[in-house]
């Protein structure tokens, strides 16, 4: 499961770096985007990768042993939530770049 | 629900039971003031005529609560509280110490005298476009990332204030902005994604978020745990947020676009809130790996101080000087975190304070500059001597300032840093401070002889002013009185403000006062 994970983050970063370093609005946000998902699973992935685990343990049988980390998983949700708005609010600065500009080169001109 | 009583936890080891002390909430105030001012001119947003004097009173309590904070921080130590009535590391803590009281009330201040210039520089389409709202979030999130105690919470404040200065930064949708402003979000999510993967990191080796549990057990953890990765990807992260080369190009492509008044906020602030983070992450979380790092961070310091002022000798436009002196002065203060010893460190903190007060102060002289000359490009600007002597004046004193001259505020932090480069043997680093005070002289005493000693604007330019008729902005040049005064109070009265900066070095280094406001009986 590791490995699985490992390589899953390592594509989605390579990718999204690849992207970003594009000349296009479109593929640098895309780009982002893969990062912030790469970001999410390194995150998540930080609490140990365990299955079957519950992250809130309830009455007096609760084992330590059958316990997943719940604050990463709270720390996905904020990273998620706070990467979608600003994809937004990016989109929003890029559509209004592609109307006044008349391109979607990320320099607001194409290159001569 | 007869079950439920059986089941009881006992809840004291995780929970605090009694109530919150009311001094307290001094502590969270600094944020929930500008927010709840904030959210109340979201409510009331077509009611324009008003949002200027509701944010003014908003701003004021800010500073009222700040200067409260300070004092009480300055008198019994740090303080902590924590949400939600769970014992740290468990809730969020929320923690004051000298060097965020010091910079939380400093950037209150110049969010104040920025507010009050705004009143006439911001006009009716500016305060539709949500100028205030926008100026009351952002400084919710600067505070916040100044007061808060946990590192994942300090990311989220650091977007609160990104996200707000996006919407200053496009402020009117000309397109010069929105070019700046893909650049400035593009490189400052790169930023914050960096800072999210060290926070990941860090989590996964220490299973803490806490500053001061962090601290605490950094001392004791293994040796094999990546602590040098975690310091260098911290030291790169807050190096983009606070525009140190080779990470620094979002700053001079973005900050001449805004609106005057926003980007004297964003020159004042947002660099500093980088280096309020890498005090607070490399001098305080991890020490020995700073001790490490110090070399290349040093020579970053003077690649950034070098040539940021550099770039500065190579613009024409006003804006875009005081845009690369942001960067140089950004040098200037890592030059303090290289050094790492309480003299440098505050060297570096009266350093940040004193760039807050002076960058915005310069932004507002280039808007006020404009009113009356006509023009932000030294190629066109001239005679404003002869039609304002009371600027000139002021604009002499922010040159002095800036250079690190007397009598401004400019001179003892620099006396400061280059005492405690000397001390540590490092000459190359006096050397550079030096260099760039001299630097610097140069780049404010071009703007001085274009715009103010020279009658009129080189050969083939239109004359864009007429000194006789010029506009006299009595609100620009009022609050720019303001603020020269304590400018230069700073540089007569240094030392209740060395002071300080002594006490936010030391309270850096030796952490245990600020582990023991969290963790009042050791435990936790």
């Amino acid at each position: 499961m590791e490995l699985v994970l490992a390589i899953s983050i390592a594509t989605l970063a390579g990718s999204g770096v690849w992207l970003l370093l594009r000349p296009r609005t479109y593929q640098v946000i895309v780009g982002l985007s893969l990062i912030s998902y790469a970001v999410n699973l390194f995150i998540f992935s930080m609490g140990r990768l365990r299955h079957d685990a519950a992250p809130v343990l309830s009455g007096q049988t609760g084992n330590l042993a059958d316990y997943a980390d719940p604050v990463p998983q709270a720390l996905v949700l904020t990273a998620i939530v706070i990467g979608f708005a600003t994809t937004a609010l990016f989109l929003v600065v890029l559509l209004a770049s592609r109307g006044l500009t008349g391109t979607d080169h990320v320099d607001g001109r194409e290159p001569e | 629900m007869a079950g439920e009583s059986a089941k009881a936890v006992d809840v004291a080891g995780a929970m605090i039971t009694g109530p919150v002390p009311a001094v307290d909430w001094l502590i969270v105030a600094p944020v929930l003031i500008p927010l709840v001012f904030g959210a109340l001119l979201l409510m009331f947003r077509h009611e324009m005529r008003w949002h200027g004097i509701v944010a003014l009173i908003g701003l004021a309590a800010l500073v009222g609560a700040d200067a409260a904070l300070l004092s009480r921080v300055l008198e019994h130590g740090p303080l902590s509280m924590t949400m939600g009535s769970w014992l740290p590391p468990f809730g969020i803590s929320f923690t004051a110490d000298a060097l965020g009281a010091t910079f939380a009330l400093t950037a209150g201040i110049v969010a104040f005298v920025c507010a009050i210039f705004a009143l006439r520089d911001i006009d009716v389409s500016g305060r539709r476009y949500g100028f205030y709202p926008f100026l009351m979030l952002m400084m919710t999130g600067v505070s916040g990332a100044f007061l808060t105690g946990d590192i994942f919470n300090l990311y989220v404040w650091f977007e609160v204030f990104v996200i707000s200065s996006f919407g200053l930064l496009v402020l009117g949708s000309e397109r010069a902005q929105i070019d700046g402003a893909t650049k400035y979000a593009i490189l400052n999510l790169v930023g914050t994604t960096l800072f999210l993967i060290a926070t990941a990191y860090l989590y996964g080796t220490f299973g803490t978020l806490n500053m001061a549990d962090i601290a605490r057990k950094a001392q004791t953890i293994s040796e094999a745990a990546p602590l040098m990765t975690l310091a260098t990807l911290y030291l790169l992260a807050f190096g983009m947020k606070a525009a140190a080369f080779p990470v620094n190009f979002w700053l001079p492509a973005s900050y001449h676009t805004p609106r005057i008044v926003a980007a004297a906020l964003f020159g004042g602030l947002l660099t500093k809130i980088g280096i309020y983070a890498l005090l607070r992450t490399l001098v305080m979380l991890f020490p020995v790996e700073r001790a490490i790092l110090a070399d290349l961070i040093g020579w970053v310091a003077v690649a950034t101080m070098i040539l940021g002022v550099l770039g500065a000798l190579a613009q024409s436009d006003t804006r875009r000087v005081f845009g690369f002196l942001v960067i140089s002065g950004v040098g200037v203060m890592m030059a303090g975190l290289a050094l790492g010893t309480e003299t440098g460190l505050s060297g570096t903190i009266f350093y940040a304070a004193h760039s807050m007060l002076i960058m915005t102060a310069l932004y507002l002289l280039a808007g006020v500059m404009k009113e009356m000359g006509g023009s932000f490009s030294l190629h066109e600007l001239s005679g404003l001597y002869r039609a304002s002597p009371l600027l000139t004046g002021i604009a002499l004193l922010l040159a002095l300032a800036i250079a690190g001259l007397p009598p401004a505020s400019g001179l003892w932090p620099k006396v400061l840093l280059v005492k405690a480069a000397v001390d540590a043997n490092a000459w190359w680093l006096a050397g550079a401070i030096l260099l760039t005070g001299f630097l610097t002289t140069i780049a404010m005493g071009r703007i001085f002889l274009f715009a103010f000693w020279r009658d009129a604007p080189a050969k083939g330019v239109a004359k864009v002013f007429d000194p006789a008729t010029a506009a006299r902005p009595v609100v620009g040049q009022g609050v720019l009185v303001v603020l020269t005064v304590p400018i230069v109070l700073l540089g007569v009265f240094p030392e209740p403000v060395i002071r300080v900066a002594n006490m936010a070095a030391a309270g850096l280094l030796h952490s245990s006062a600020y582990i023991n406001a969290v963790f009042p009986a050791g435990g936790g």
